[in-house]
């Protein structure tokens, strides 16, 4: 709770919501895994989806672009809009929508391929460069983004898998900003790390907040307050309260909240 | 004993607890436990040195049976080809020296080197020291250097199997004359041959370039290897591709339900079905009802491919299954649709296995016999097949059929013929090994 999330860049409702969900309800066969939930996302904002195991919140994160639909038995209701639009309606493409909305993973997931073909996989299969020199200029510039240029730009054709924990889940950074997305969601990203390489992408989502929006699922309440500027609490698949980070760990509304963060439960 | 360890715990309350484990009883307890360990680590080795045994008793006996097969007999003699035997209008016509008395030229040269021997019994029996092969032996050698007509030249001909296995101890010498297939005097003519270095052991290229033959010396296993090429072939290009497809399909797309579930046992019961039925199969559907021709590796293929897709989906299956899903939702989370997540990274990660399954399959399909007998493909066959459409045998069935020969020269070819099948499967899966090996990941 150093305050570090308010400080960099600005904050507040001048930002437009990128994504605004309501009754947001998932099921998974008979199992009903989230309740009822109405969480706004700001454009250019970090926010934190905390709580404790089960509760919900990567089940939640997984709607926004969609991932739950390769699961056969996961059905979703309520509305979940990016700007303006459901991206549960029919006529949309679940392609474009991922696309639109990036995904980093709780595990690094590099491809087993090198390091250029990871970044430049997502530009090459939608199209995004026209040419040789315009997709190395993606790669590099997506790197430099991620701050793994200055580690790796002498060896983009090795293996991704070779490189360290917190390198791949940078490259796997990389790779989903090659992309472009509007809005990034982060499933645990820290959890696999050491408290080094776990520094080095708090740095970097607070730096990446100024070109995107991020939506970050964590069990660390630490990283909560570090990184992000708003925080939703879940419990039991129900949204329990959501606002400014500073104000949810200094003056949570909610006793179960309070229980959670201050470490009475969970 | 028993009473103690049962008596152990309560007095061990009287006493300090500790002693309970080390105690006189407790240390016999652990020395019971310790053998039966030893006991237990006795049986496992016991099998291994059991089925080490049976392997290396079979390998011996294949290797003792079968490594006098790569060499055959030659007997030395000098032959003058005449032309009124083999060229009597004197144009060097290739017809006319095609059709030439060539056994006339080695009865000339055996008469002229056995004077002694008048009788038509003894001429026929001196003769028949010869391989029948040995006429055209010489009829190869005129035909690609006319020039040798009218000179005299030492040519190395095949012996008969006979003399063969004589030459190679297969028969013994006590033998009542009456009870053995050569006469005393073949044997006395041999070793007159073999005094004056006459008669030779020779490495047998004809084995490995030649087709079959009634007479065992002269077989050779090269159209059977072709055949097998040929089947192989047509069977891998079906089941590979079919096999690839069904199990992404199954596996990546297919929604799990009543009816998937009933595809997918069926495709594990068909991996059990007997071999020869899919041979009953492939007769009635593809050489009755389609009309293909009969021994043909086209059909041997087809139904080595019926036979071999359930293991190659099963196998492919397993190997598409072991890529992590991790890799496939990286994928898809980059906005790659489900067929480009599928072409671009989960076959490719799981093509090694796949490969590994593929090979296992064919080389289980190369020892197949039972099926390609429905299909008549253990026909007679002397001429080397050129295509997958012509008749032809394949190696396990020559084996078959070798063996089924009741001569003393095929023991030493079947045998033969089973060490160039078994190099074949341990080529084959020493590839699937270095494949495996070579393309291992670990995540």
């Amino acid at each position: 709770m150093n305050g570090n999330g308010n400080g960099a860049h600005g904050v507040g409702v001048n930002f437009p919501l990128k994504m605004t969900n309501r009754k947001v309800n998932v099921f998974y066969g008979e199992k009903h895994a989230l309740k009822g939930v109405d969480l706004d996302v700001r454009a250019n904002h970090v926010t934190a989806l905390i709580g404790p195991s089960g509760c919900g919140k990567s089940t939640f994160l997984r709607c926004l672009n969609r991932m739950n639909d390769t699961i056969a038995s996961c059905r979703v209701t309520g509305e979940i809009v990016l700007d303006g639009q459901d991206i549960y309606a029919k006529e949309i493409d679940v392609v474009q929508i991922r696309a639109r909305v990036g995904m980093v993973f709780q595990k690094p997931n590099p491809f087993p391929k090198s390091i250029y073909e990871n970044v430049a996989y997502g530009p090459r299969i939608h199209g995004l460069a026209r040419g040789k020199p315009e997709l190395d200029e993606i790669v590099s510039h997506s790197l430099k983004q991620a701050g793994l240029w200055n580690e790796v730009n002498d060896r983009l054709d090795e293996q991704g898998t070779g490189l360290s924990g917190g390198q791949q889940q940078r490259l796997c950074i990389a790779r989903a900003i090659a992309v472009q997305p509007e809005v990034i969601l982060m499933d645990e990203p820290c959890s696999a790390l050491d408290p080094i390489a776990t520094a080095k992408i708090e740095e970097l989502i607070d730096e990446l907040r100024k070109h995107y929006t991020i939506v970050i699922v964590t069990h660390s309440m630490q990283q909560a307050a570090r990184v992000s500027q708003r925080t939703a609490f879940f419990h039991l698949g129900n949204l329990v309260e959501e606002g400014d980070t500073q104000t949810i760990f200094t003056n949570p509304k909610d006793e179960r909240t309070q229980g959670y963060i201050t470490g009475r439960f969970g | 004993m028993t009473e103690m360890a049962i008596g152990g715990p309560l007095e061990g309350e009287k006493r300090a607890a500790s002693g309970i484990h080390t105690s006189e009883a407790a240390k016999l307890r652990l020395k019971s436990r310790y053998s039966a360990e030893r006991r237990f680590k006795l049986y496992g080795i016991a099998a291994i040195v059991f089925a080490l045994a049976a392997l290396a008793t079979l390998l011996f006996t294949i290797l003792g049976n079968g490594v006098t097969a790569f060499q055959q007999t030659f007997v030395r003699i000098p032959i003058s080809f005449e032309a009124e035997a083999i060229d009597t209008s004197g144009k060097r016509d290739i017809d006319e020296l095609r059709r030439g008395d060539y056994a006339a030229l080695i009865r000339s040269s055996l008469s002229k080197q056995f004077p002694d021997v008048t009788d038509r019994l003894g001429q026929r029996q001196l003769f028949g020291m010869f391989s029948a092969g040995a006429p055209d032996q010489l009829r190869d050698m005129v035909l690609a250097e006319p020039g040798v007509i009218g000179q005299t030249r030492d040519v190395w001909l095949y012996a008969s199997s006979d003399v063969d296995m004589l030459n190679k101890g297969f028969i013994d010498r006590k033998t009542p004359e009456q009870s053995r297939r050569l006469s005393d005097r073949q044997i006395s003519w041999v070793d007159t041959l073999a005094s004056s270095k006459a008669i030779e052991k020779r490495f047998n290229a004809r084995f490995f370039t030649g087709g079959d033959s009634r007479e065992p010396e002269l077989v050779g296993v090269w159209g059977a290897v072709v055949g097998s090429f040929f089947t192989l072939m047509v069977c891998l290009s079906l089941s590979l591709p079919l096999g690839i497809m069904a199990a992404i399909y199954l596996e990546e797309f297919a929604p799990k339900n009543r009816f998937t579930e009933i595809i997918e046992v069926n495709i594990n019961n068909l991996a059990a079905v007997p071999s020869i039925v899919y041979g009953l199969l492939g007769l009635a559907v593809f050489i009755g009802f389609f009309g293909f021709p009969r021994s043909a590796p086209m059909v041997g293929g087809l139904v080595l491919a019926l036979m071999s897709l359930p293991v190659m989906i099963i196998a492919s299956r397993a190997s598409i299954r072991a890529v992590p899903p991790s890799i496939r939702e990286a994928a898809l989370g980059l906005g790659a649709s489900k067929v480009q997540t599928v072409l671009h990274h989960v076959l490719p990660l799981a093509m090694p296995g796949i490969l590994t399954g593929t090979i296992i399959a064919m080389a289980h399909a190369l020892g197949e016999t039972a099926p390609l007998l429905m299909i008549g493909m253990v026909a007679f066959l002397v001429d080397i097949p050129s295509g997958p459409l012509q008749a032809a045998t394949v190696l396990p069935v020559q084996v078959f059929m070798w063996a089924d020969s009741a001569e003393r020269g095929f023991v030493e070819k079947t045998s033969a013929g089973i060490m160039v099948l078994l190099v074949f499967l341990l080529a084959m899966n020493a590839l699937a090994i270095f494949l495996r090996k070579k393309f291992e990941r670990r995540w």
